[in-house]
């Protein structure tokens, strides 16, 4: 998919002025915090657990060379393919390669958002394969010919109403008359469609919760099912999994699988984990004959020495964006990539560059919500001041922000004068502000003032309080 | 593709400023993979005796959407379906696993009932299938792979009925595990894994549309679980799967 993340502030604008998705986001916030709130109540060991998941995690990424191999030996052992990708090109060519030897016309596909980091769908379209989203969510977003803009609930920034168009107008061949008004109707439609599709794929693509080392397995975790039949039912599975999914073993998986469905949804667990070794073994009834797991590096190697090691964490549940108060304002298209809200500001970044995505760090008032409520503790804030940092260092922001943050810090370099200075600032605008108590316009500030009124001081500054109190005590 | 792997290896060895793991931290390594060391699990079902197990598991899968019928032998379980089957007025029609487990089952009890053995199809609506084990903690049930137990049949059937014997239900899912290893020992000291586990916890369900619950996505609409409470000889205990 092509990024607009360069243009994030003209789609924040388009998103502010768009009722249907401002009536879905409120529909977000009011949804997913309080649900996760419940399911942290109800296990008093969640906190514990959370460090544990990102102990694990780190125990991974200190030793990810060596679980890469172990996981390849026992992924073999157990007859299945294991495929090295540097890139999104080269993993794309190893999974068209598959579908290739065995004349796949279409492959069904269970929700990865590796998959949509190298943009599978497009090259396997422009190659002669039709590629088959199954998740519900995904399946809307693929017949409107939209990204998702969530990673677990693609289809978030929709209403029901535009739903039942895209289907009206997709689904040529049913009574043009048939009700869709509840979203019952509009699963019940998309689960007949897509059960023929299950039945008739010549291959399976899912992504992977976690890869375990010791067993050579791959872990999918969905709520519908339809990851399960798009695996189960084609002649060949293929995982794609970026190399961080690895965990050592089922039991480090089990502990990060409670983090995972409580973080996300709100769940206990979710309905189906799906634990895959290997093909369909010789006295089996059923499964896939060949099952293949195409490891997609795309720049995490070199993650791993850098001061992001930490976003390699990261499990995809997606409560950094739940609790996200900009993304809650602005929804997933807004980011203008794959990866959207705080976990999306900080890896984006790292995969299409800071020149093209440098207003996503910045699109955030570090209120740290986000880390407060990560499975496994990733320090969201503190990456993404990394990347701001970055991008005054390589002039990347504009001037007068630049020449801002220069003079500010010439000031901050000077204790006494930035003292005088935040001082005598004080006093004006306490004098100026004092009857209304706000101000509507102010020189220079009109980026504020254009949207909300700026408060006025109390006319001392900080400093000069502390000092009078300290000296009372 | 092999310069790919060798290529990834090298990065991923000078992004951690060191070689490739010497001898003793590779088998320090080892080791921890070979011990299956239990994190922290929680105390809500550990701390139940196997009575509570039981219970914490049905109140679990009960809130999830599954239904529970708790029965007294395995001689019940055939009026068992036929009572669900009468109460969601579907035909008297299933799918079975060709399952051992459900061996000891009298089904021609219920002469009404139509059953053919296999594997499940796009047109069958009732599916029966057995369990491996079931996870109180989250009202969980544990499924494997195997040539009686063809793992479409967990999806496919608009109605999925799990025969669950009592000696199945575990607290965690590290119990599961372990019995799992007991189950399917090889001789260099690992474990069998069948091609699939499946963790199912309540009927397939998705909120996808304005976040509304609708149960029945893709897999089945109802997931009707029949728990024998009789102890059963052969069944439920590790050495015995």
């Amino acid at each position: 998919m092509r990024a607009t993340s360069r243009a994030f502030k003209e789609n924040v604008r388009h998103a502010l002025a768009d009722d249907n998705l401002q009536a879905a986001m409120a529909m977000l916030r009011e949804g997913f915090p309080g649900r996760r709130a419940n399911a942290v109540a109800r296990l008093p060991e969640f906190e514990a657990l959370r460090n544990e998941g990102a102990a694990i995690k780190d125990h991974v990424l200190e030793n990810l060379d060596f679980y890469l191999e172990r996981f390849e030996h026992n992924a073999v052992a157990a007859g299945g393919h294991v495929h090295w990708c540097r890139t999104s090109d080269e993993a794309c060519a190893a999974v068209l390669a598959i579908c290739r030897a065995l004349g796949a016309k279409t492959a069904t596909k269970g929700k990865s958002m590796i998959g949509e980091e190298i943009a599978i769908n497009d090259y396997l379209e422009a190659n002669g394969v039709t590629p088959i989203e199954t998740d519900l969510g995904e399946y809307i977003v693929q017949i409107r010919h939209e990204p998702p803009s969530h990673i677990i609930a693609p289809a978030i920034h929709l209403l029901k109403e535009q739903v039942a168009d895209s289907f009206r107008a997709t689904h040529t061949h049913l009574d043009p008359a048939r009700p869709l008004d509840e979203a019952r109707q509009m699963c019940d439609e998309a689960r007949q469609i897509l059960r023929q599709k299950f039945l008739a794929a010549d291959v399976g693509i899912t992504g992977a919760n976690f890869l375990v080392a010791e067993t050579g397995s791959s872990i999918i975790v969905t709520n519908e099912g339809n990851g399960d039949l798009t695996q189960t039912l084609p002649k060949a599975h293929i995982v794609l999994a970026s190399l961080e999914k690895l965990v050592p073993t089922l039991e480090d998986a089990t502990t990060l699988l409670r983090l995972l469905a409580r973080s996300s949804t709100g769940q206990e667990f979710s309905t189906y984990t799906t634990i895959s070794t290997g093909p369909r073994r010789p006295e089996d009834d059923d499964g896939p004959a060949e099952y293949h797991v195409v490891l997609v590096d795309n720049g995490r190697s070199d993650l791993l020495g850098g001061e992001f090691r930490e976003m390699l964490r990261c499990i995809r549940c997606a409560a950094c964006i739940n609790h996200c108060p900009v993304y809650g304002a602005v929804g997933g298209h807004s980011y203008g990539w794959v990866y959207p809200g705080p976990m999306g500001a900080v890896l984006t970044p790292t995969l299409i560059g800071i020149a093209e995505a440098g207003h996503l760090p910045n699109a955030s008032t570090f209120c740290g919500r986000c880390e407060s409520v990560c499975p496994v503790k990733i320090p969201l804030p503190k990456l993404m001041r990394h990347w701001r940092e970055r991008e005054f260092a390589q002039k990347l922001n504009p001037a007068p922000a630049r020449w801002a943050l220069a003079a500010w810090a010439f000031l901050a370099l000077r204790p006494a004068l930035y003292r005088r200075a935040a001082a005598s600032a004080a006093r004006l605008l306490g004098a100026l502000g004092r009857r209304r108590g706000r101000f509507r316009t102010l020189p220079l500030a009109g980026g504020w003032t254009d949207v909300r009124d700026l408060p006025a001081p109390e006319g001392r500054s900080f400093m000069s309080l502390w000092a009078e109190r300290e000296k009372r005590r | 593709m092999s310069d790919a792997r060798g290529e990834i290896l090298d990065r991923l060895r000078r992004s951690l400023k060191r070689g490739a793991h010497d001898d003793a931290r590779a088998a320090a390594l080892t080791a921890r993979l070979a011990e299956h060391r239990r994190n922290l699990v929680p105390a809500r079902a550990q701390s139940l005796d196997h009575r509570g197990q039981i219970d914490l598991f049905v109140a679990m899968a009960e809130e999830v959407e599954a239904t529970v019928a708790r029965v007294a032998g395995a001689a019940a379980v055939p009026q068992a379906v036929v009572d669900f089957l009468t109460r969601h007025n579907l035909p008297a029609r299933l799918v079975m696993t060709p399952d051992p487990q459900l061996a000891d089952i009298p089904w021609p009890a219920q002469p009404m009932l139509e059953i053919r053995r296999g594997r499940a199809a796009d047109a069958d609506v009732t599916g029966v299938t057995a369990c491996f084990a079931a996870i109180a903690e989250t009202g969980t049930l544990m499924l494997l792979s195997g040539p009686a137990s063809p793992t479409r049949n967990n999806f496919l059937p608009d109605n999925h009925i799990a025969v669950l014997r009592a000696g199945q239900v575990t607290a965690s899912y590290e119990d599961g595990w372990d019995r799992l290893r007991a189950a399917a020992p090889l001789p260099d000291g690992g474990f069998a894994l069948p091609r699939v586990v499946n963790f199912i916890t309540g009927p397939s369900r998705t909120a996808d549309i304005e976040q509304r619950l609708v149960l029945g996505a893709h897999g089945p609409r109802r997931l009707h679980i029949i728990l024998v409470e009789e102890a059963q000889a052969g069944h439920g205990e590790p050495t015995a799967e």
